[in-house]
C-alpha cells in the first residue's frame, strides 16, 4: 500500500471513509468500485470531475475535484482598473452576464459611495431579470438533457436566442455584455427594444406551460427527480447554499428583499414575490402555476427546479414593471465612469443575488486607481461543496440528477 | 422455387443454397435500407418535435442522401480499439447483435407466404433468437476496458432478459386464441376489414397490445428504456469505445430490431399485411387464381405490412425525443411489479373470454382459433406446396 509520505504518521488517525483515493492507493478491491467522472463528461455542467465510490449503481462517496477552468481572474483584478475588470465577471458565470457585471459595478460604487440615477436603476433590474430568465432557461433545459428528456433543451434555448437578440440590440454582445457597469449603464436603449422585449414576454408566456407538460408535470421526471438528493434546510444555510438551493429546501431567503440596503434599493418600488415553500407562499391554488406532486419532499431536485420555472414567472412581472417604470422615468441616464478612476481607500464587499445564488464581491482599495485586491465569491461553489452530503447512497443515475439540479457552472466555481 | 431448381437436374444441396442466399440478401437489402431510412426519419422526426428541420442539405431540401452520406463516413473513419479491450471480443461483439436482430427477419412473413423460412414456430424462434442481441451488448461492454462500458452492459442485460417475460406472455396471448405459432396462420385470421384484427377480439387483448408496445420499447433499448446507451450518464454505455464501421453495425441490429419487433406487433394485433379496408379484396384481387394479380394482391399486403411497420417505428422515435430516461431501479420494477402481473391477468382474461364466447363477438370474415384443416387448406391454396 503506498502513502504519501507526508500522511503516514496521520494515516492510522484517518478514517478510513475519508481517505481520499488521490493519497492512498488500495490494491484491486471487490467491495468497492472507484469510479472517475472525468472532466469531459456530457453530463457535468463543464470541467468538473466526480470521483465516485460506488457499491455497484450505488454510491457512497463523491469528491469533486475542480479547478479545470481556473483563470486567474482575481490576479488579474490586481493590475486592471474595476472597468477593466468587468468582462473578467461576464466570464464567470456565463449563463448569466449581466448579474455579475452588476455585482462588480454595485461593489465598485459601494466602495465608491456612488449611486445611479433611476432610469439606469430600472435598466438594470430589466437586464438582470432577463438574464435570470436566461440562465433559468438553460438550467431547465439541460437538466431535461441529463435525465435524457431531450427536446425541451431545444424550446428553452429557442426562447434564449430571443433574448439573446434582445441583448444583442441593446449592447452589442450575446454572451459577455460588460453593459452594466460604475455608475450606471452604457448605453440606452436602442429605439423599437421594449416592443420587442414585449413580444417576448408573450411568447414566452405560452412557452411555460409547454415546458411544465414535459418536464415539471411529467410523470417519468418527477420519478427521476422527487424525492432525491433532498438538502435540509439546517444544511443548506451550514454549508453556506444560496438561491434556488436554498430556496428549494424551504428556506425564505432572497437578498433582493433580505439583502444590504444598497441591494434593495434597487427593487424596493418592484412588486414580486419570493418563491419558497415558506407560510403557505407557494402559489398552489394558481392554475397556472403545476401541481406539487405527493411524492416530492421539500428540498429535493424537484423542489429546486420547480422554483427555477417558477422565479421565471416573477422575473416576467419585474421586467414588466421596468419597462413602465422606465417609460415614465425621464431623468438624466447616468455616466460611466472613467477607466482612471481613482478610488477611495478602503474595502467593500457586496452580495447580490445572481440567478444561481448569492455571489459576492470585495474590492480592496489603496486609494490609486488599480484595486489592491479583487475577489469574487462563487455561489456555485457552496452549491456545489453539498454534493457529496446529498449524492450519499443514491444511485449512479442520480448524480446528473443532483448536480443538475444544484445548476453550476464552473466558470463561476472556477474563476 | 428450390423445387423448381431441382427439376432442372441441379444438385439439390446448390438449389437449396443459392435460394437460401438469394433470400439473404433480399432481407439483407431490406434491414440495410430500413436502417439508412430509419437513421434519415429519426433525424427528421427528431428535428420537427424539437422545433428545428433536421437535414436539409445533403440530397436536395429533405436531406435523404444524408444516410448514405453517414455511411461512407462511418466507413472512412480511423478503426480504433482500446489498448486493454479483449481483441477477440471486441471485434465480435457488433456481429453477434446485427446477427441476432438479423435472424428474426427469417421467420417474419411480410405477406402471405412471403417469408425466407415459413416455421410453423415462428413467433418461438423469433423470441429466441431476438434474445440473442444481449449477447452482443454485453460483450462489447465487457470487452471495452471500460468502467462505464460495463455498466452499460449490465444494465442492458438486466434489462434485456427480464423483459423478456412479459413479451413473452404478451406474445402467447394471440398465439393462445389464433392456435397457432406459424405466424402466417395468424396474418391470415385477420382478414378482412379492421375489426378482423386480432386487437379487437376482446378488451383484454386491447390492453395487451399496449403491454406489448411497452416491452418491445423496452426489449429494443429505446427511450425511455435506453440507459444502456445512455448519453448523458454514460457518454454511450456500452457503445462508448466502438466508432466507424463497428458502431454502424449495433445501430443496424438496432433498427432492425425496431422494424422486427414493430412487425411482430402488426401480425399479432393489427392485422398484419390485412388493412383495416380490404382493398385487395374490393377491386377483386383473389389470393389464389390468377398468378400475376394475386401476386400484386399479395404485394399490396406486403407495402400495408411494410406501412404498419414504420407507424410502429415513428411511434417509438416519438417516444424517444419526448420523454426522459427511467432508472434502471425504475425499469425494473416497471417490469416486475407492472408488466408482469398485468400480462398474466390478461392471458387469464383473453382465456376466460375465449371459453365464454368461442367465436368472438364481431363478424369475422375467417373463424378464428385452432382450426388444423382451415391452416393446412389455406397453407396449401397460397403456398403451392408443403413447405416446412
Amino acid at each position: 500500500m503506498r502513502i504519501a509520505k507526508k500522511y503516514q504518521d496521520r494515516y492510522q488517525e484517518m478514517p478510513i471513509e475519508r481517505v481520499d483515493p488521490e493519497l492512498v492507493e488500495f490494491d484491486v478491491r471487490t467491495d468497492e468500485m472507484l469510479i472517475n467522472m472525468g472532466p469531459q463528461h456530457p453530463s457535468t455542467h463543464g470541467v468538473l470531475r466526480l470521483v465516485l465510490r460506488t457499491d455497484g449503481e450505488v454510491v457512497s462517496d463523491v469528491v469533486p475535484h475542480i479547478g479545470y477552468l481556473h483563470r486567474c481572474a482575481e490576479k488579474i483584478g490586481e493590475k486592471v482598473s474595476p472597468r477593466q475588470w468587468l468582462p473578467y465577471t461576464d466570464r464567470m458565470d456565463y449563463l448569466a452576464g449581466m448579474n455579475m457585471n452588476l455585482g462588480w459595478a454595485m461593489t465598485v460604487e459601494k466602495l465608491m459611495d456612488l449611486d445611479v440615477p433611476d432610469r439606469a436603476r430600472h435598466l438594470r433590474v430589466m437586464m438582470c431579470e432577463l438574464n435570470r430568465i436566461a440562465s433559468h432557461l438553460v438550467a431547465a433545459g439541460t437538466y431535461g438533457l441529463d435525465l435524457g428528456s431531450f427536446t425541451p433543451f431545444l424550446y428553452t434555448f429557442r426562447e434564449r436566442e430571443k433574448i439573446l437578440n434582445l441583448f444583442e440590440d441593446v449592447c452589442g454582445a450575446r454572451l459577455t455584455y460588460s453593459y452594466i457597469t460604475m455608475g450606471g449603464v452604457t448605453a440606452d436603449l436602442p429605439p423599437g427594444w421594449l416592443d420587442k422585449c414585449e413580444r417576448f414576454l408573450c411568447e414566452f408566456e405560452e412557452v411555460i406551460p409547454e415546458l411544465h407538460a414535459v418536464l415539471t408535470s411529467n410523470e417519468i421526471f418527477i420519478r427521476r427527480t422527487a424525492g432525491i438528493g433532498v438538502l435540509s434546510p439546517e444544511m443548506a444555510i451550514d454549508y453556506g447554499c444560496s438561491g434556488p438551493v436554498l430556496r428549494g429546501s424551504g428556506v425564505k431567503w432572497d437578498l433582493r428583499r433580505d439583502g444590504e440596503p444598497r441591494v434593495t434599493r434597487m427593487y424596493e418600488d418592484y412588486e414580486f414575490e419570493i418563491i419558497a415553500e415558506h407560510e403557505g407562499s407557494y402559489p398552489q391554488d394558481r392554475d397556472d402555476y403545476p401541481v406539487v406532486p405527493p411524492q416530492a419532499v421539500l428540498g429535493d431536485c424537484w423542489h429546486r427546479f420547480y422554483i427555477r420555472m417558477v422565479e421565471c414567472v416573477q422575473s416576467i412581472r419585474l421586467i414588466r414593471q421596468a419597462m413602465e417604470k422606465y417609460r415614465e422615468c425621464d431623468g438624466p441616464l447616468g455616466e460611466p465612469i472613467k477607466v482612471t478612476q481613482k478610488l477611495p481607500k478602503g474595502e467593500a464587499y457586496l452580495e447580490t443575488e445572481a440567478p444561481k445564488g448569492q455571489m459576492g464581491f470585495m474590492v480592496v482599495s489603496n486609494g490609486t486607481a488599480i484595486p489592491w485586491r479583487v475577489r469574487a465569491r462563487s455561489s456555485c461553489f457552496c452549491n456545489l461543496s453539498v454534493t457529496h452530503e446529498l449524492c450519499r447512497g443514491f444511485l449512479l443515475a442520480d448524480i446528473p440528477a443532483i448536480i443538475g439540479s444544484l445548476d453550476i457552472v464552473l466558470g463561476e466555481i472556477d474563476r | 422455387m428450390a423445387d423448381y431448381l431441382v427439376q432442372f437436374g441441379s444438385p439439390e444441396w446448390l438449389a437449396y443454397g443459392s435460394v437460401a442466399i438469394v433470400q439473404c440478401l433480399i432481407l439483407l437489402t431490406v434491414m440495410m435500407g430500413a436502417a439508412a431510412t430509419f437513421t434519415w426519419m429519426e433525424r427528421k422526426v427528431s428535428g420537427r418535435i424539437q422545433d428545428r428541420l433536421g437535414p436539409t442539405r445533403v440530397g436536395g431540401r429533405f436531406g435523404w442522401l444524408q444516410s448514405p452520406a453517414d455511411g461512407i463516413k462511418l466507413l472512412c473513419k480511423e478503426d480504433l480499439m482500446p489498448a486493454e479491450a479483449d481483441a477477440v471480443l471486441f471485434r465480435l461483439a457488433p456481429y453477434m447483435s446485427f446477427c441476432a436482430s438479423f435472424c428474426v427477419f427469417l421467420a417474419l412473413p411480410f405477406s402471405n407466404g412471403w417469408v425466407a423460412q415459413q416455421l410453423n414456430v415462428a413467433v418461438f424462434f423469433i423470441l429466441a433468437v431476438a434474445g440473442l442481441e444481449v449477447f452482443g451488448v454485453v460483450m462489447a461492454g465487457y470487452a471495452s476496458a471500460s468502467k462505464w462500458s460495463l455498466y452499460g452492459a449490465m444494465r442492458e442485460a438486466a434489462q434485456v432478459v427480464s423483459y423478456e417475460v412479459p413479451l413473452g406472455i404478451c406474445v402467447l396471448i394471440p398465439v393462445m386464441v389464433a392456435g397457432s405459432l406459424d405466424l402466417v396462420t395468424i396474418g391470415n385470421m385477420q382478414q378482412g376489414w379492421g375489426w378482423n384484427w386480432m386487437i379487437f377480439h376482446s378488451p383484454f387483448m386491447f390492453i395487451t397490445f399496449f403491454i406489448f408496445v411497452t416491452c418491445a420499447v423496452a426489449s429494443t433499448n429505446r427511450a425511455p428504456f435506453d440507459l444502456a446507451e445512455a448519453e448523458s450518464e454514460l457518454v454511450a454505455g456500452f457503445l462508448t469505445e466502438y466508432s466507424g464501421f463497428r458502431w454502424s453495425v449495433f445501430f443496424m441490429a438496432e433498427y432492425g430490431s425496431m422494424v422486427a419487433v414493430s412487425g411482430l406487433g402488426a401480425i399479432l394485433f393489427l392485422g398484419g399485411w390485412y388493412g383495416p379496408i380490404p382493398v385487395a379484396d374490393l377491386i377483386g384481387l383473389p389470393h389464389s387464381n390468377h398468378p400475376i394479380l394475386g401476386w400484386l394482391g399479395e404485394l399490396l399486403g406486403a407495402c400495408n405490412f411494410l406501412f404498419k411497420a414504420i407507424l410502429g417505428v415513428t411511434f417509438m422515435m416519438w417516444l424517444r425525443w419526448t420523454l426522459p430516461r427511467l432508472r434502471i431501479d425504475q425499469v425494473m420494477t416497471v417490469c416486475l411489479k407492472y408488466c408482469v402481473p398485468l400480462a398474466a391477468t390478461m392471458f387469464v382474461g383473453v382465456m376466460l373470454w375465449t371459453y365464454a364466447f368461442p367465436a368472438g363477438l364481431l363478424p369475422r370474415k375467417t373463424p378464428i382459433g385452432p382450426n388444423p384443416e382451415a391452416a393446412a387448406r389455406m397453407t396449401v391454396e397460397t403456398t403451392g406446396g408443403d413447405r416446412t
